[in-house]
């Protein structure tokens, strides 16, 4: 007999470890809420650090998807444990019995519009990374071009007052590959990144920081503090050059907005019905940080991706092929005796 | 001009839409590696006048960014082109020459 595994989110963590533990086997059931598969990364043109097209990533997964049921726009509407496995009860009228869960549910993109100072939702100009990425994929090009565009990192991210301390990870990479890409479109635009730290860890990401100063794109450090309209309708920018010491402005015509990474609010909904717990950031807490990142505290119940804290494409796959491999084994020694 | 009794101090925020672009575009064609700075110090913390002179490359280079050529002339005043700082650069500028160029362009 096959054991049924149920995945709870169709984005690139739910996708991954659903073939993988397809082909190991087993009947896996995915719950996708949206209309799409894809998550978060269907939303996205080029992809950080080799702006590698998003889309033929997605389709390469989409592709390994054969003898998965997926069902989309689909909810999970309650779930509980009985002795030895999750009972769950689709939005689409269908009951799950599993032997083991994978909760995938990714994260949020801050609201922006909480960063009252910066104006998104008020000027125009204002976009955020996600408003930029589908920009991109639409082809859009702006007559007349801008002239001066400016980038800013860390919005809702490190900032207690908006209810997150932490940094979310992918935004520098985010940020300096978007600039690239506006100054590549806008040759003649002066572009602008204002950061705090520029946080390029990963492999090829600091090689993406100088290809984009030799580009001419002038890095300030400072945090945007306001932003206000002037009367021809551009956006006044001020910051502390905080290298010189000095206040600064400069007018720009487009600010895009660096929104973090927030929990899942859907995520939480199946969180709570199984009281899983959640730490001060407000992302899954995985049994320890260390040497088990997939498990959750209850038997049969595991994480992968950015439903524990942000994550890269890379970082997250990691982790989907490490939650399969987790779930074999947890069969294996449960169900196989 | 009428003695009001009061004088108003410039503002010092730096204003980058009043910068002059097209002289640091200059610069940069003829030094292209200007633009790898990354701000670390290492040329200010090693640079032989700056001991005993307000001395920085790297506030320079900044300067002229923001668009006040009359602070990088400053900083760059006390230079003895000894060249310690190239020394030292970990983007590999040729930072003696950089500061030659400068002075060429902004006629220091
Ligand atoms: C602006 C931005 C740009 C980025 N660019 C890059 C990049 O260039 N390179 C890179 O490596 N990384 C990038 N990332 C990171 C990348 O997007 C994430 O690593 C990845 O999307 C995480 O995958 P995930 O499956 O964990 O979550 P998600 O992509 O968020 O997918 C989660 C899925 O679960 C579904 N879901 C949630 N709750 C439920 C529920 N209760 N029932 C059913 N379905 C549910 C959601 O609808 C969603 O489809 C970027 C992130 C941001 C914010
Ligand atoms: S990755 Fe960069 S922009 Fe994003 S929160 Fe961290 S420091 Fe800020
Ligand atoms: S070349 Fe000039 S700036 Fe560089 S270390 Fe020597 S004195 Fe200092
Ligand atoms: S040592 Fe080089 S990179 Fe560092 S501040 Fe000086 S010029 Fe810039």
């Amino acid at each position: 007999m096959k054991n049924n595994i149920l995945v709870i989110g169709g984005g690139p963590a739910g996708l991954e470890a659903s073939s993988i533990l397809s082909r190991m086997g087993y009947n896996v059931i995915l719950a996708e809420k949206e209309k799409l598969l894809g998550g978060h990364l269907a939303k996205w043109d080029r992809l950080f650090p080799d702006q590698v097209p998003a889309k033929e990533v997605l389709n390469d997964m989409l592709g390994r998807m054969d003898g998965v049921k997926c069902f989309t726009e689909t909810k999970v509407n309650s779930i509980n444990l009985l002795e030895n496995s999750y009972n769950a009860m689709l939005s689409n009228g269908i009951t799950v019995l599993a032997d083991a869960v994978l909760l995938a549910s990714g994260f949020d993109l801050f609201k922006a519009e909480k960063k009252e100072e910066y104006g998104y939702g008020i000027y125009e100009g204002v976009l955020t990374n996600a408003d930029l990425e589908k920009a991109f994929q639409e082809g859009k090009k702006s007559s007349p071009a801008p002239r001066a565009i400016g980038f800013v990192h860390c919005v809702g991210s490190r900032d207690e007052k908006a209810g997150n301390p932490a940094c979310s990870k992918v935004c520098c990479a985010t940020a300096v590959k978007q600039a690239i890409e506006t100054k590549e479109l806008y040759p003649e635009a002066d572009v602008y990144c204002f950061y705090m730290d520029l946080r390029m860890f990963g492999r090829h990401y600091e090689d993406l920081y100088l290809r984009a100063q030799k580009s001419g794109i002038r890095f300030i450090r400072g945090r945007v503090s306001e932003v206000a309209e002037t009367a021809e309708g551009r956006l006044l920018v001020k910051a502390e050059d905080t290298l010189s010491s000095k206040p600064l402005k400069v007018t720009l015509d487009r600010l895009v907005l660096m929104a973090g990474m927030r929990p899942s609010k859907t995520g939480h909904d199946v969180g709570r019905q199984l009281n899983l717990s959640i730490e001060d950031d407000g992302f899954f807490s995985a049994k320890d940080g260390l040497q088990n990142l997939q498990k959750s505290k209850l038997p049969g119940f595991f994480y992968a991706g950015a439903c524990t804290g942000p994550k890269t494409l890379p970082d997250t796959l990691h982790e989907a092929r490490s939650a399969a491999m987790e779930i074999d084994r947890y069969i294996k020694e449960n169900f196989r005796k | 001009m009428i003695d009001f009794g009061f004088s108003v101090s410039p503002s010092s925020r730096i204003n980058l839409d009043n910068a002059d672009k097209e002289k640091f575009a200059r610069l940069a064609i003829a030094e292209p590696d200007v633009l790898k700075c990354m701000a670390c110090g290492s040329c200010t913390a090693s640079c032989t006048a700056g001991a005993f002179e307000d001395t920085s490359l790297r506030r320079a280079i900044l300067s002229l960014q923001n668009g006040l050529s009359d602070d990088a002339s400053k900083l760059l005043s006390h230079c003895m082109l000894c060249g310690k700082c190239t020394m030292v650069c970990p983007r590999g500028i040729n930072t003696r020459h950089l500061i030659l160029s400068i002075q060429k362009i902004y006629s220091l």
